[in-house]
């Protein structure tokens, strides 16, 4: 079992290493195409420096082989002694600048539009603790503390006898998840209550520092619903692997029947829920 | 002083055994041990690599607990950078800048005796804080605050190792200076130095203007912890990300710190097995100086998510990106230097075309990372694990070996075994690739860094890294072995070890003798 796994990794890994991009919306071996425009054009920038790098690779590694087949000294015993060239030096300079220039303003491009959080229709606070987070949703007064779900909890610690396969979503799920409308653009406020923590959602192309006493925004537009997991991803003490991040995206009409659901189960607004759902 | 002069006119050292190590002030012995002391550091922050490995082979908890974890993250960076990787660069400048200058030893001999004994103390402390109640810093090399501020007991102690090794690193930084601007021999002059001699005398500036830096920004911690002051504390005006600040202001120029020298030595290797000429020397040696200068204003790419203003990610992506031309005609230099030359493939070489190679992969890396919108997914992730180690270990590592192997018959008179060099270089090449490579998937995956434990679809790359990782640990016990062969015995060496080696020290005897050039050479015209 272990084997195979192994096998099938490695046989991956010489695929991509051979520069074939595996096909498909999520892989264990690249970023995720994700469900929402901002991380659809962080997959283009991915995937288009990636090949420049491909390219250059081609280039300069093709170079040094070439070099190491032909120019070695049973082969090519007298060496040439060439050793300036002021012309392939220019070359060399402008056209690695250029190759940057072709980067740097697509790029520019997307992040402009990644942190322009005007016209949000939506706003959702998001509070890291050691070592939970909470979404509080100020239209309507809710607040959810959202903690790693029993079922991990159970298996995580050390001589646990307990195997991460024996639950779906090891790490990855939640208490209770943060729920978001599709289709709208969700502007979302992120700081923290005691140490420095990181709000990560491959799937959302986000990631932002939460920081004690500031306030940080970025802004989602999930397209699709579904459900999308992530985790903190600043080293934040001892449960720092263990504060993952479960977002559920619903349809606009199914979101609003839970914020009203939500309302009625928990009357005294504001407060925690006391009771514990099971993983989403 | 009189004193030293007058021992200086004496072929051996002036004390036997310890005495002679403790007291002293040879450029070559302090070179011997600062190369030692990394070594040693090299392996007990290797043997922390292992244990995080161990337990990152499958997800759940098999050996230690996450408190534990998070120590051995931050022990195992402080001691790679500041014990192994910094100390070998000042221990093999030691030994070879004199050398390669024509000057009898570094300029200030006390200085450079002082600056290495400060370490072995620094490290002593900060390996100590494992031993305390609540145990050794957690957190991460970078310290972040206000999570330094939960520390207990190790924190004054780690506060303070960083302040001897900071005080070490400037004073050998200094010493590196006086030395190269003031004993050269005559003739010698700056454009004709060395790429080696020329690439630490830019690292000793960058030491000497960026270690102060790191030592004021712990020291504001160090009031903020016990003194009341709050300059990372937003509750009294203050800000964390003051800290993100001044600790990556120090933070870049420090990775370069630990590249630079390493550009010098490929740049001394690669032309003597290629029997060519070193191509573009002059253009080498601007494109080191634009790097140095590039250092210091491109900090605030380390943290594109920390919620800095539009503008300033725009400029440290445009400043970072600029980072690849300069470092781009290095490497394309180098692949020049090669093309139509008489390569011979001796181990030091085997470590310089893998070091071109793999360092280039950490540099297209380095260049994804840059653009601010794909570092919000590669951030903080595996990729970015992949990333350092792919320039630190395959580029600064690998270079030392190279550099080990080639002035390794320089240092002791004999010649290493060239069969188990060539068995350390394959076996080492290969297990890092598997160890290294999968860690980019990882990160793009989804994987967070410094995390004791994961998610199971993160375990086939996991279980492939940690196996090329245990493999690539135990290869470096044919490293020491073939040291401590070498020095001991072999194949007598000749005075111009490399056919194809240019410079100064080849026209010393091997092993080099205690003191050399008493009288300056002459340098050609």
């Amino acid at each position: 079992m272990k084997y195979r796994r192994l096998l099938a990794a490695a046989g991956a890994t010489l695929l991509l290493a051979m520069g074939i991009p595996p096909l498909g919306a999520r892989t264990l071996y690249n970023l995720p195409y994700g469900v929402t425009p901002i991380s659809h054009a962080i997959y283009g920038l991915n995937m288009m420096a990636f090949w420049i790098m491909c390219g250059i690779a081609a280039i300069v590694f093709g170079a040094i082989t070439w070099s190491i087949i032909f120019h070695r000294r049973s082969r090519h015993p007298k060496p040439a002694d060439f050793h300036e060239n002021t012309a392939l030096e220019v070359v060399w300079t402008i056209i690695p600048f250029i190759i940057l220039i072709v980067m740097a303003i697509p790029a520019a491009r997307v992040l402009i539009r990644a942190e322009n959080v005007h016209h949000s229709e939506m706003t959702v606070e998001v509070t890291g603790y050691q070592w939970l987070w909470r979404y509080t949703y100020p239209r309507w007064n809710i607040n959810i503390y959202s903690r790693l779900a029993d079922s991990s909890l159970r298996i995580a610690p050390l001589n646990s006898g307990l195997s991460p396969y024996s639950t779906p979503h090891y790490l990855h799920a939640v208490t209770h998840p943060l729920v978001l409308p599709v289709g709208e653009k969700i502007r979302l406020l992120i700081t923290s209550k005691d140490v420095i923590h990181s709000w990560w959602v491959p799937d959302l192309g986000v990631q932002m520092d939460a920081n004690p006493g500031l306030v940080n925004s970025i802004w989602v537009k999930i397209l699709k619903p579904g459900i999308y997991r992530g985790q903190c991803n600043q080293i934040c003490g001892w449960g720092h692997a263990y504060m993952p991040i479960v977002v559920v995206a619903k349809p606009k009409a199914q979101f609003l029947a839970w914020v009203k659901q939500w309302r009625q189960r928990h009357p005294l607004a504001g407060a925690a829920s006391p009771v514990s759902n099971p993983d989403p | 002083m009189s004193q030293s002069i007058a021992l200086s006119h004496d072929a051996h050292p002036a004390s036997r055994g310890l005495m002679r190590w403790i007291k002293t002030t040879n450029h070559k012995d302090i070179g011997t041990l600062y190369l030692l002391f990394s070594l040693i550091m090299f392996f007990i922050g290797g043997a922390m690599a292992m244990v995080i490995r161990a337990e990152l082979y499958e997800p759940g908890l098999q050996f230690v607990n996450p408190g534990f974890y998070n120590q051995l993250v931050t022990m195992h960076g402080l001691i790679m950078i500041f014990g192994a990787v910094m100390p070998a660069f000042v221990g093999l400048a030691n030994w070879m800048i004199p050398l390669m200058i024509g000057a009898p030893d570094m300029a200030l001999p006390r200085l450079n005796n002082w600056s290495f004994w400060i370490l072995p103390f620094a490290f002593t402390l900060l390996l100590l804080t494992l031993f305390l109640p609540g145990g050794g810093p957690e957190g991460g090399w970078t310290l972040y605050v206000p999570y330094s501020m939960e520390l207990g007991y190790s924190f004054p102690f780690l506060i303070f190792a960083i302040h001897l090794m900071g005080i070490s690193s400037v004073l050998g930084g200094i010493n590196i200076i006086v030395t190269i601007l003031n004993m050269r021999a005559p003739g010698m002059t700056l454009m004709k130095m060395p790429l080696f001699v020329w690439a630490w005398l830019i690292t000793a500036y960058l030491l000497v203007a960026v270690m102060p830096v790191l030592a004021g920004g712990v020291t504001m911690q160090l009031f903020d912890h016990f003194f009341g002051t709050h300059f990372f504390s937003v509750a009294g005006g203050g800000s964390p990300l003051l800290w993100e600040n001044v600790f990556w202001f120090f933070g870049h120029p420090e990775v370069y710190i630990m590249i630079l020298p390493a550009f010098g030595i490929i740049s001394e290797i690669v032309p003597t097995f290629s029997h060519k000429p070193l191509f573009g020397r002059t253009t080498m040696i601007y494109a080191l100086a634009s790097i140095a200068f590039l250092s210091f204003i491109v900090w605030g790419h380390h943290m594109f998510t920390s919620g800095m203003p539009v503008s300033a990610d725009l400029f440290f992506m445009f400043s970072t990106m600029l980072i690849a031309v300069p470092t781009g005609v290095k490497i394309f230099n180098w692949v020049a230097t090669m093309w139509k030359g008489a390569l011979t493939f001796e181990t030091p070489m085997l470590f310089a075309i893998a070091f071109i190679v793999l360092f280039t992969i950490g540099g297209f890396s380095g260049v994804m990372l840059s653009l601010v919108p794909a570092d919000f997914q590669y951030h903080n992730s595996y990729f970015v694990v992949a990333h350092i180690h792919y320039v630190l270990v395959t580029g600064a590592v690998f270079a030392i070996m190279a550099a080990v192997y080639f002035w390794l018959p320089k240092w002791t008179g004999h010649m290493y075994s060239e069969f188990w060099g060539k068995v350390h270089f394959w076996v080492s090449v290969i297990s890092v690739n598997v160890l290294y490579f999968p860690m980019h998937f990882l990160g793009l995956a989804g994987m967070p860094r410094r995390v004791p434990d994961y998610a199971v679809q993160f375990t086939n790359l996991n279980m492939v890294s940690s196996i090329g990782g245990f493999v690539f640990g135990a290869a470096q016990l044919i490293f020491v072995a073939i040291i401590f062969a070498t020095i001991y015995g072999g194949k007598k060496a000749e005075a111009h070890v490399w056919e194809g080696a240019h410079g100064l020290e080849w026209t010393v005897p091997s092993p080099a003798p205690y003191h050399t050039f008493t009288t300056p050479p002459e340098v050609a015209g």
